[in-house]
Parts: structure tokens; C-alpha cells; sequence
């Protein structure tokens, strides 16, 4: 089958392409951005005049909370959500029950995604077996399986000579670890940033320290392992500057945040709305604006949505008890366009960091609109607006964006030439 | 982006009564004058023959305790008993099940009892909170202390406490001393203390017991105990818990009590005429010699007697306000 985009305005900040054209794509692929190939002929048009058409989005972090965790989402679910988000290509961390720590789990998850067809899934393995920090995952069964990196999640290292030893071999493979940089011991109990906020509603704090002193260390070893390295989910200022004078000195470290980071403080929590609950935490404004401009100077090369789906009962309790996460990969579009908005970056700008910035610190084929490459885009109209919730896919409603107004609406999503998503 | 959920004024009513009693912030100083002026009349029922007066009959308390309490659960049960309601007291064990879901399917329970008011102590920040956002808006909640964020009734207490012994807030200093950062009590004193306009207040402490950003209470910081004490009208000695000394918050008890125990000597650094609080139980010899506890300054008894004044009239207010808005409400319907 055969389809020609008519009209858009094509945006790929791969190439610095942007302009009024056409997109052709046959048998999955684009054959032609422009005038179509002589022999090229359409069975179908799609009018897209008035939209852009952009590669679509790639999100390092959607939990799918598939196998074992299904009351909360569901692989179907959760990439059926993404989709609706612009999300064409996903990293789903190894949080899952049983662990992805062996390849029949990653070989679970890569049948049930291709069986759904919503998005194409990249697991990202366990580093250590159980996530418990202290014996490696079988990592090169695991990447033969389909997984593209490997983490530890939240759940730090027992010892440094372990984690050592884990980024040494990694290294040895030519494998890329994510690292989740949060010291375990100053962040124990903690449930929301060591601020006046958490002061005065008594909360116990996660201080500053906590991701600074672990990223400290963790960029350290880094460093002397040579391993290609990832660094997830930062949410300090003082965090993204250390990543800052890594880069400057010629430690090759890509970067995410998650898009909630950006647009959140721990201001959120007055009232005790366990929706506002995350690990980590949410944090200052001056946090905020310290993500915010190294999301703008590429310090930071990819925003992610984090998405943690949940059931109602995981949010059910005092705030404390609760579960962290926010369900918002469906939102993924229409709340970054809040950065184009807010004026911070310029629409190529967050394209780049939705698509090319997140596939190429994953190596994933995925992230650019050229011809050959597969035809995953995402299909949007910046000139009208979402209301969130109006429509919900996720089974995880946990979601404190319901209700607003967010710039731009996803019209398509296509993954190989298919349609995954029509809004 | 502001959240759509931010901050309301959760336990007010439409005419801006107390329907519930979550937390002494956002009440105006009139309010806490109105419990300070109700829970002084009530403290003339305690001394009569009679002790009950009949502004809860027919109205069912229930004391839900999550989390171990004599002191402030007997005075919750006496507080409703004089004010006549069919009172019940629950001791729910947190250890069974996950507190979220122990806590919310006793609420159901609870309320398929119905019971009109609930007094809730829990070991979570914000349980209060989460309580009167889940229940049947009818039901009036009462926090009898949330983890480390408020105690509201014993706020009052103690705020009826200087009144009746200063006669108001004024031109007082006063001063909190001791692990402000784990205690609800310091956090409902500080906010009441500001709200009343109380000019001076200090708190008094080692860097590892108070909050960060405990300055936003309009409070000064001392780390001397000396001289924070120094000319204060009032003295708050709270509670210090044994588990404080693992995890290196303190060395030891010993130390705690050289550098911030009340003796008498330290009380002489105080006005004349100060008086000495504490919220119990005491430490005798961790945080308060015995000699200062049993002595002239200590007003510790009279704290415990006023606070059932204060919680007939928390009981009776939110319970008022309660109906208030269900007249209200009806009468919009009509």
C-alpha cells in the first residue's frame, strides 16, 4: 500500500528541513519528500494542509506495567495511549513482574507490542538480576532478546565495586546503560523535595544531595569504565550542571527529563494531592528553570513522559502511602507544545527533543524524517487545542493535566506507513 | 501551570465556618478567636456539678486512632461525652493490611455506621486531608494529629493556654524548643501563634530537628538554647522521641538534655513570671528537668484541662457548621 501526505508543513530537525511538502511512503517507508518518484502512484491521499508533519515521537520511558502489573495498564493500553500522543517508538523501563531481567520477559513484551501494533517498543533490560544490585542480568542474552539499554531503575547498587564491575562489562559489549542517579540512603523515606514545601506539610524531604552526590559517583565511574551512558529522569539544576561540565570535558553523556519536571514544582503538593506524588520528587522553580534551560541548550537531549499508569487504588490513601507516578504519555504532544508556548523553545527545537535527541541516545532507528527511513510521523495541528481527559486511552487515569486546555492536538500517528492513532 | 486542584478551603463551608478541622492554616484570626472564646465558655461546664450540656445529642462521634494516643483520645472521648453525643473509639492497627486501604475501608465501614463526625489520628502527613476529600461531605472530620503536619486541637490548646495565663498575643515572645522538625504540635503552634498576632516567636534547636525553610512561619531560628530563651514570655518544650538517637539526628539523650533540657537555671534567662508548656507525655531529664515540670512556671496540667474545653469546642463548631450547610444547601435547592 501507498500513501501521500498532501501539504504539510514538514518538520525534521535532523536535516533542518521545514517547509510546505509533501511526504510519499510505500511499503512502510517514505520513498520521496517532495514531488513523488515518476513510477509512484498513491492508492491513497491524505490532505494535510494546515498540519505538520513531524517523525514521530520517541519516549524513553512508558511503563507498560506488562507482564504482571495489568490492573494498571496493559501493553495494548499503554501503547494505544502513546500513540494518541504522537509516540511512535517507546523504551519501556524493566520494572515489570517478573523483572525483565531475562529475554523470555523481553520476548513476551515484543510479542504482545507487534500483536497490538500501536508503537514500536524497545525494552530497556535490567542491569542487575531482580534489580536488586547484585549480579549482573544476563545483558547479552537480554540485547540478542531486543533490549536496546540497560538500567537499574531507582533501586541503587548495594556496593560500588558491583556497579563498577556492571559498567565495565557493559562497556566491554558496547551496551548503553541508563542511570536513574539517586543516592538510596539520602533519599530513604523521603517523599517530596527538601523544601518549605515539604517543611510545612510535613513531608519527609528528598534533599538536592540525594540525585547530586549519586550522579557525582555515577558519572565518575563513568568515566573511568568508558561505558556508553544515559542519564534518566535528572530533576536539580545542580544535577543538569553536572552533566553540563561532564559534556565539557568530553565524556559523551546524553540526557532526559521528564516532561512533568518541566512544567511542575513541589508547589503542587499543597493539598496533599497524591497525583503530584513521583519518585523523584518534583522540585523547585529554580529546579524547574535549571531543567528547563538545559532542555534548551541540548545539555539535555531528550524529554520523556515517564509515564506510570496506575489503578485507582494505588492513588487511594494519604499521600505518603500512595504510589508515585503520573499517567501522561498521551498528553506527550500537547503538553511539550506548552514549551513552545511558554516561548522557551521553538517547535523544531522540542521536535528534536521528542525524536532525534531520544533516538540517538538509544541508537534507535527512529527520529528523522528521510528518504528510506521508516515512515513513523506524527501528524499535528498547532493551531487548536486539547482539552486532556475529553478522551482517555491509558487504564491509568492517575493524571493531574485532566482537565486543562493544552495547545495542539495530534491528528495522525503512523508507524511504518500505518495509521496507529486518528484524533 | 497552575494545578486545577490547588489549595481550597477544604474545611470551611459556604459561610466560611469550620465544617471540618484539618489544619490551623488558612483560618482567619477571628475563627481561632471564636474557638478561644467557645472552648473558655465551655471550660465553665467542666467546673460545674453537671458536667454535660446537650449541643451533640443525638450525634455520634467516632475516635479513629491509627496510631497510639491516651492523652488526646480520652480528652476527644470527654470533650464529646460532655457535649452529649453517643461516642465511639476505635484502635485500628496499622500493622495488618497497607495503611491506604486500612484507612479507606474503615472510612467506608464508618460511614455505613453513620457516624457525624469522625476524629482521626494518623501516622501520615495529610491523612486528615485525604479523609474529608473521601468521606460523605456530611461527615465533619476532626485531625487529632496527622504525621508531622498538624495538630490542630492541640494548637488551640495551647494558644487558650497563654491566652488565659497572658491574656493575649500581643507583646509576647515566645518560644518552641526541641525536634520542631517531627512535630505536628510545633507546626500548628507556629501557625497559630503567627495567625493570633503573636510578634516574637522563636523556635530553638539543633540544625538536625529543625525543617529547612522553617523561616517561613515568621519565625526566628536559635540554636542556643540561652539565648533563645532570653526575655520569653512562654516556653513550648516539645516531646523528644527515643528514635531520634538512630540515624544520627543527636549523639544522645545526655547531650540533647546538656544543650537543650529545661532546668531552672536556663528558666532564670526567661521573663519572671514565664510559663512552661508541654504537650506530653514528659521526659523527665531528656527534655525537662522535674523540677521545672512540677514547678511554679509549668502551666503542663492546665494544658491538658483546657484542651477538652477546646475540643467541645472544635466538636460543637464543625458539628454547627456541618448543619449550617446542609440548610444551606437545601434552601438553594428550593
Amino acid at each position: 500500500m501507498s500513501l501521500s501526505i498532501i501539504g504539510a508543513r514538514v518538520i525534521d530537525p535532523a536535516s533542518g528541513l521545514d517547509r510546505i511538502s509533501d511526504l510519499h511512503i510505500s511499503q512502510g517507508r517514505i520513498v520521496a519528500i517532495g514531488d513523488a518518484p515518476a513510477d509512484f502512484t498513491a492508492s491513497q491521499l491524505l490532505d494535510a494542509s494546515g498540519l505538520v508533519a513531524a517523525p514521530g515521537l520517541v519516549d524513553l520511558s512508558v511503563s507498560l506495567r506488562e507482564p504482571g502489573y495489568s490492573r494498571k495498564g496493559t501493553i495494548a493500553s499503554e501503547t494505544r495511549a502513546a500513540a494518541a500522543g504522537g509516540v511512535t517508538s517507546l523504551c519501556c523501563p524493566p520494572l515489570t513482574k517478573p523483572i525483565l531481567d531475562t529475554s523470555a520477559v523481553a520476548e513476551l513484551i515484543l510479542d504482545r507490542a507487534r500483536e497490538a501494533g500501536h508503537a514500536k517498543v524497545f525494552p530497556i533490560g535490567a542491569l542487575s538480576k531482580g534489580l536488586e544490585g547484585e549480579q549482573l542480568a544476563e545483558l547479552i542474552a537480554l540485547r540478542d532478546a531486543g533490549c536496546i539499554a540497560f538500567g537499574n531503575g531507582l533501586n541503587s547498587f548495594g556496593n560500588h565495586r558491583t556497579l563498577c564491575r556492571a559498567l565495565e562489562y557493559a562497556a566491554t559489549f558496547d551496551l548503553t546503560v541508563i542511570f536513574h542517579s539517586q543516592d538510596r540512603d539520602l533519599s530513604a523515606g523521603g517523599l517530596a523535595h527538601d523544601g518549605p514545601t515539604a517543611s510545612f506539610l510535613g513531608l519527609a524531604g528528598i534533599p538536592e544531595t540525594a540525585e547530586t552526590v549519586a550522579l557525582a559517583r555515577d558519572l565518575l565511574l563513568v568515566e573511568q569504565s568508558g561505558v556508553r551512558a544515559h542519564f534518566s529522569q535528572l530533576t536539580t539544576a545542580r544535577g543538569v550542571e553536572l552533566i553540563e561540565q561532564a559534556q565539557a570535558r568530553g565524556l559523551p553523556v546524553t540526557a532526559d527529563v521528564a516532561l512533568y519536571q518541566l512544567i511542575l514544582t513541589d508547589e503542587a503538593l499543597t493539598g496533599f494531592s497524591s497525583l503530584y506524588h513521583v519518585q523523584p520528587p518534583l522540585r523547585s522553580a529554580a529546579d524547574r528553570e535549571g531543567l528547563r534551560a538545559a532542555v534548551k541548550k541540548g545539555v539535555v537531549q531528550a524529554i520523556a513522559s515517564h509515564h506510570q499508569p496506575h489503578d485507582r487504588d494505588a492513588k487511594l490513601a494519604p499521600f505518603g502511602a500512595t504510589e508515585p507516578g503520573i499517567s501522561s504519555v498521551e498528553l506527550l504532544l500537547p503538553l511539550a507544545l506548552t514549551l513552545v508556548q511558554d516561548g522557551l523553545l521553538d517547535l523544531p527545537t522540542l521536535l528534536a527533543r521528542l525524536g532525534q535527541g531520544p533516538a540517538e541516545a538509544m541508537r534507535l532507528p527512529a527520529g528523522r524524517l528521510q528518504v528510506g527511513a521508516a515512515a513513523d510521523l506524527v501528524l499535528f495541528d498547532e493551531g487548536v487545542s486539547t482539552v486532556a481527559g475529553e478522551r482517555w486511552l491509558s487504564k491509568g487515569a492517575n493524571c493531574p493535566f485532566l482537565g486543562h486546555t493544552l495547545p495542539g492536538a495530534v491528528r495522525y500517528t503512523l508507524v511504518d506507513g500505518h495509521i496507529s492513532f486518528t484524533g | 501551570m497552575t494545578p486545577i486542584d490547588a489549595k481550597r478551603p477544604l474545611q470551611l463551608n459556604d459561610q466560611g465556618q469550620l465544617r471540618h478541622f484539618l489544619s490551623l492554616d488558612g483560618l482567619s484570626r477571628e475563627l481561632l478567636t471564636e474557638v478561644l472564646d467557645t472552648a473558655d465558655s465551655f471550660l465553665e461546664v467542666g467546673a460545674r456539678a453537671v458536667k454535660k450540656v446537650p449541643l451533640l445529642r443525638g450525634k455520634t462521634v467516632c475516635n479513629v486512632f491509627f496510631e497510639n494516643s491516651t492523652r488526646t483520645r480520652t480528652t476527644f472521648e470527654l470533650a464529646a461525652q460532655r457535649l452529649s453525643a453517643d461516642v465511639i473509639t476505635l484502635n485500628v492497627s496499622t500493622s495488618s493490611t497497607s495503611k491506604g486501604e486500612t484507612l479507606f475501608d474503615t472510612l467506608r465501614n464508618l460511614e455505613a455506621m453513620a457516624a457525624d463526625m469522625f476524629v482521626v489520628r494518623h501516622a501520615d502527613s495529610g491523612a486528615a486531608h485525604f479523609i474529608a476529600e473521601h468521606v460523605s461531605p456530611e461527615v465533619a472530620i476532626i485531625n487529632g494529629g496527622d504525621g508531622r503536619h498538624a495538630h490542630p486541637t492541640q494548637g488551640m490548646l495551647d494558644m487558650l493556654t497563654i491566652r488565659r495565663h497572658k491574656g493575649g498575643f500581643e507583646n509576647l515572645s515566645v518560644a518552641i524548643v526541641g525536634d520542631i522538625l517531627h512535630s505536628r504540635v510545633a507546626r500548628s503552634n507556629m501557625i497559630a501563634l503567627k495567625t493570633l498576632g503573636c510578634p516574637d516567636i522563636r523556635v530553638i534547636g539543633p540544625k538536625t530537628l529543625l525543617p529547612i525553610g522553617v523561616e517561613q512561619y515568621g519565625v526566628k531560628v536559635f540554636t542556643d538554647l540561652e539565648q533563645g530563651l532570653k526575655d520569653v514570655d512562654v516556653v513550648i518544650m516539645l516531646r523528644l522521641q527515643r528514635e531520634r538517637m538512630t540515624g544520627g539526628l543527636l549523639p544522645s539523650e545526655g547531650e540533647f538534655y546538656r544543650l537543650y533540657g529545661l532546668t531552672t537555671a536556663r528558666l532564670a534567662g526567661a521573663k519572671p513570671d514565664a510559663i512552661v508548656m508541654h504537650p506530653g507525655p514528659i521526659n523527665r531529664g531528656v527534655e525537662i528537668e522535674s523540677a521545672v515540670a512540677d514547678g511554679p512556671h509549668s502551666v503542663i496540667l492546665n494544658q491538658v484541662t483546657y484542651g477538652i474545653a477546646v475540643r467541645m469546642a472544635v466538636l460543637s463548631m464543625a458539628m454547627s457548621g456541618q448543619t449550617a450547610q446542609r440548610q444551606f444547601e437545601q434552601e438553594s435547592v428550593q
